[in-house]
């Protein structure tokens, strides 16, 4: 095991050539230079603007739209609504990702057919010679609605006699469909070892109830779609995504055609974290391209992206865990509800993973549920359903903690999750590096470090990400001078093109600048699932490792060739094809790119994997400073270090990035960041009132790079992209407690809770 | 729909005439008629600064101006920062420090640190957090873009490009 | 034999059993083996012939990409699990 800080110079690992160098990224200078294009930055000759008009209303029937005003606009060239749509596979699912959907449920969000079920829904969509026209067209549409009760509250809605969002939808229980009518889509449950007799034997209890407000994922480019849709039935679709193959997946399943004809361009990607999976314009563009016989392009306002994309789910999580005197875990139950919004697939498979995931428990039961309500179909948001339940259990481990008087560090090493533990789940773990990061906290100096004021406290807490694996695809040609193009499926939202290139890299003793990495169209690289899941590096980066492999036999074939040998007399050492028997005869890769023009042809090597994936996982501890400002209740982060297990890091800058960044969404979350409510519409639908950090709100975040390989990747590499946003809200909620000694239990631990949680305290001594 | 003005300005240093509605955001000109997309459209409200430029030598959110304010002004944009001869120092450093993740925001960033060190070479880190509040990231946690800035401040000015928003 | 973990909302069908070992060298062949047993167990995995979309297989604690075609060992240990994904 190896652990890197950011304060170290860390340039390489010793064990690798270019893995774990710092290279600048290959697309580094086209974006401080202005020059890389966008999915917002997209212009074809002849392009119309659209845009789209959503209902005010969080739930109402559609009695008529009528857009005959709108159409008679000058400068509107095309007006659409659900009757656009083909009816064709009304009663498919669509499996995604992040989860399975139903058509009808993935139309009806691109266009509202017979009701509006959240403020926001998307009703119409104008196409006009320019944006402004568009705009004044959609006032011109005159829509009935007739109000229906709406359910904003996530226990209102799981009650038998809640507003029903949708006549259809009845409760599945694991492969099993109740039949009954509800708003309770799902229910998930794990059970390991006997429950009774674990709360039974344990000395300490306890049971606390939480809650989380919805958050937005709160990506600095909007959503955006450009279609043009020919006569010949050909779409292309230029947009912002995680995945061109999922949008074109969506698109033709939602407008009833072949993904043949569907061609997406994934244009460079402005912040995803998960919101820029689904598709909400790509179809709206396509039928209003399809209308007017022109490109159309829209990007959805910021307001717009607020109330009608992707927050994650609000949250009620209660969870209860026994101990026994030294602290030992031996049972743990948790029961939690997720709103998921007008539509099912909040990620309560998630949760249930990820609840009790850092520990070992013998005894325990999860229990989960997936609740549709009168707000926007939630999206995915980094490590997805983990940063809730992780709030939970990290709090009450505290607890415990402070009840046995047992250092925090310690109570989670005495249970930590290792290798052949068995999960909630009931799978069981393979090397991991749940305490090895635990290790790397208790050894740092910010843990040592006293505080120095009143009113501040340190909180520690542990989190955790399962990781996905998935197909991916990547297709190399070497260049005569010893280049090589490496053209792959995976949308670059944070260096990836570097931690993929290098890997390649790795394998043929290149230096990283000698790739050139692009990101490939549907119609010009293997099929590549999303940019999320903390996959890309490991799964795409081992497909650029297979296609270097298949480089590599080819080049050294054309070396036999070259040398009018065998080919079992080459070998490839250190980046020198060699000839085993005749020293004078090596070649560098470059030399010998330069005499492939003689060689019969050129080189292309191609990978794609699917690896098993699914129990190994990224592990998180984060220790946070903070001050309470007793006045106000306002919580100042003074300090905070985030330590992870990458497995192996390639580039460690971009690693550091991922733990930087998700670190500041988790202190977001915990802070400062909610959907506001009122009469079932959000009333902070923009940047200024849904405040997302600054850099005046927050330090530097330090950051430890713990290593133990994943042992199925080729370099060990395990993903790092989202682990990092689960504990920061426990270690703050900790931290806080430890500095003026309440806990918060709802999120976010904004200053009036924080105040009435103290003056509370007050009064209670008095 | 208006009558459309005439606008003569300077963008970069190079002289630049456009027609525009009244209605028309300096930005939306920038990105739709100019063809300069390098300034990014994050909110169109004012609260991100993705869409910063300078114009005579103070920072500014283009999607607040109006086209028709842009007569006779100077304005610098992200195209403007690196010259023929090379990146400006910021550009140079953001590389180095990997200050970018998905990279929307970084123009916006490098232009409003450009206006904070033309003004204050050699700032603090709390005078860089307080000057780039109002830019928002939301891959990097900053951490690396405030490293960058203060390292750049460490390094020669450019010349070149510092004359084009300090007169 | 293999083991299969049985999910807690499916040992309805198992008795309570929690654990059933059963002959098989494909998780096609384990699904077959446990609806002899217990009959019930394919419906509610499987739709026509493949696992359900909300339904992923792990063959020791991995995810198999290949569903009912995943090669399974006398030893093997088989969970079935909601699908899963990232953001």
């Amino acid at each position: 095991m190896a652990a890197t800080s950011n304060s170290e110079n860390g340039n390489g690992n010793g064990k690798y050539k270019v893995i774990g160098t710092r290279p600048i990224r290959h697309d580094g200078l086209d974006k401080v230079t202005g020059r890389a294009v966008y999915g917002i930055d997209q212009n074809l000759p002849g392009m119309l603007y659209g845009q789209t008009l959503r209902s005010p209303h969080p739930h109402a029937r559609i009695r008529s739209i009528d857009t005959t005003k709108a159409e008679a606009l000058e400068g509107v060239r095309a007006v659409v609504t659900a009757d656009d749509f083909s009816p064709a596979g009304d009663d498919e699912v669509i499996s995604l990702v992040e989860g399975v959907f139903r058509l009808t449920h993935m139309r009806s969000n691109i266009l509202a057919k017979d009701k509006v079920l959240y403020q926001g829904h998307s009703v119409a969509a104008v196409a006009a010679t320019n944006i402004h026209i568009a705009e004044e067209a959609l006032r011109l549409i005159e829509v009935d609605y007739e109000i229906l009760p709406y359910v904003e509250d996530v226990h209102e809605a799981m009650r038998e006699d809640a507003p029903l969002l949708h006549d259809d939808l009845t409760t599945e229980d694991f492969g099993e469909d109740t039949g009954t009518k509800s708003n309770i889509a799902s229910h998930t449950q794990f059970k390991i070892g006997d429950l009774e007799k674990g709360f039974g034997e344990s000395d300490v209890i306890i049971e606390h109830e939480f809650k989380t407000a919805s958050v937005h994922q709160g990506y600095i480019e909007s959503h955006n779609a450009t279609a043009e849709w020919k006569t010949d039935g050909q779409l292309t679709v230029w947009t912002s995504t995680q995945g061109a193959f999922g949008v074109q997946k969506q698109t033709a399943g939602i407008l009833g055609i072949p993904v043949s004809k569907v061609k997406v361009v994934p244009m460079e990607i402005g912040g995803g974290f998960g919101g820029k999976i689904p598709v909400y314009l790509a179809p709206q563009a396509a039928l209003l391209s399809k209308k007017s016989g022109r490109p159309v392009k829209i990007i959805m306002t910021r307001a717009d992206v607020f109330k009608s994309t992707g927050p994650t789910p609000a949250t009620y999580v209660k969870v209860k865990i026994g101990a026994d005197k030294t602290g030992k875990f031996l049972a743990a139950e948790a029961n939690f509800a997720f709103a998921a919004g007008a539509f099912p697939g909040s990620p309560v498979w998630a949760g249930a993973m990820c609840v009790f995931s850092c520990y070992s428990f013998p005894n325990a039961l999860v229990d989960g549920y997936d609740v549709v309500l009168n707000k926007p179909r939630s999206a995915a948001y980094r490590a997805p359903g983990a940063t809730p339940v992780i709030l939970a259990t990290e709090t009450i481990v505290d607890e415990i903690a402070e009840k046995l008087g047992v250092d925090p560090i310690e109570i989670r090493l005495l249970n930590a999750a290792q290798e052949g533990v068995r999960r909630v789940d009931g799978v069981v773990y393979p090397v991991i590096g749940c305490r090895e990061t635990l290790e790397q906290a208790k050894a740092h100096e910010h843990y040592r470090t006293p505080l120095n004021g009143p009113n501040q406290g340190r909180g520690i807490a542990t989190g955790f990400w399962v990781n996905a694996g998935l197909k991916s695809s990547a297709t190399a040609h070497v260049n005569e001078d010893g280049t090589v193009n490496l053209v792959e499926g995976s949308t670059d939202i944070g260096g990836s093109r570097a931690s993929i290139a290098m890997q390649f890299a790795e394998v043929l003793g290149l230096p990283a600048e000698a790739i050139n990495p692009s990101v490939g169209d549907t119609s010009s690289v293997g099929y590549t699932e999303l940019t999320g899941g903390s996959r890309v590096t490991f799964a795409t980066g081992w497909a650029a490792y297979e296609a270097a492999q298949e480089v590599k036999r080819k080049m050294m074939a054309k070396a036999a060739m070259y040398w009018e040998a065998p080919e079992e007399e080459v070998r490839f050492e250190d980046g020198i094809f060699l000839h085993a028997t005749d020293a004078d005869k090596k070649l560098s890769f470059k030399e010998l790119a330069g005499h492939l023009k003689d060689l019969g042809g050129a080189v292309v090597g191609s990978g794609t994997v699917d690896p098993d994936y699914g129990s190994g996982g990224s592990f998180t501890t984060c220790m946070a400073d903070v001050e309470v400002d007793p006045d106000t209740g306002k919580v100042t982060i003074l300090r905070f270090t985030m330590i992870q297990d990458a497995g192996t890091a390639i580039h460690p800058s971009y690693v550091e990035g991922q733990m930087q960044g998700g670190s500041v969404q988790g202190i977001g979350w915990a802070l400062n960041e909610e959907y506001f409510y009122s009469e079932g519409r959000m009333q902070n639908a923009s940047f200024l009132d849904y405040r997302i950090p600054t850099c005046f709100d927050v330090p530097m975040v330090d950051t430890v790079i713990v290593e133990v390989p994943h042992p199925g990747h080729p370099f060990g590499v395990r993903g790092v992209g989202e682990a990092s946003i689960a504990p920061p809200p426990a270690a703050i909620a900790i931290a806080i407690y430890n500095a003026v000694g309440v806990r918060l239990r709802e999120l976010p631990m904004r200053p009036d809770r924080v105040l009435a949680a103290c003056l509370e305290k007050l009064a209670a001594s008095h | 729909m208006g009558k459309k003005l005439y606008i003569n300005t300077t963008i970069n240093g190079e002289a630049v005439e456009f027609l525009c509605e009244p209605r028309q955001s300096l930005l939306e000109i920038f990105r739709d008629h100019l063809g300069m997309t390098g300034t990014k459209e994050g909110c169109n409200d004012g609260n991100c600064g993705a869409c910063n430029v300078i114009i005579d030598g103070v920072l500014m959110n283009s999607c607040l101006i109006f086209a028709v304010e842009a007569q006779d002004r100077k304005i610098v944009t992200i195209e403007g920062l690196a010259s023929p001869q090379g990146l400006h120092p910021l550009q140079q450093k953001f590389l180095e420090h990997a200050s970018l993740q998905c990279g929307i925001c970084t123009p916006g960033f490098l232009v409003a640190a450009k206006a904070l060190l033309d003004q204050n070479p050699d700032p603090t880190e709390h005078e860089v957090r307080h000057w780039l509040a109002g830019n928002l990231c939301r891959c990097t946690g900053y951490d690396k873009i405030v490293r960058a800035v203060l390292d750049a401040a460490n390094v020669a000015p450019n010349t070149e490009t510092s004359l084009q928003s300090s007169n | 034999m293999a083991t299969v973990w049985i999910p807690p909302q499916m040992q309805n069908l198992t008795g309570g059993r929690e654990q059933v070992s059963v002959e098989g060298a494909t998780v096609r062949e384990i699904i077959e083996s446990l609806e002899v047993v217990h009959s019930g167990i394919r419906e509610r995995l499987c739709k026509g012939d493949r696992l359900k979309p909300t339904i992923a297989v792990f063959v020791d604690s991995e995810v198999s990409p290949l569903g009912l075609r995943q090669k399974v060992s006398s030893e093997s240990e088989i969970n079935f699990l909601p699908a899963m994904s990232g953001g």
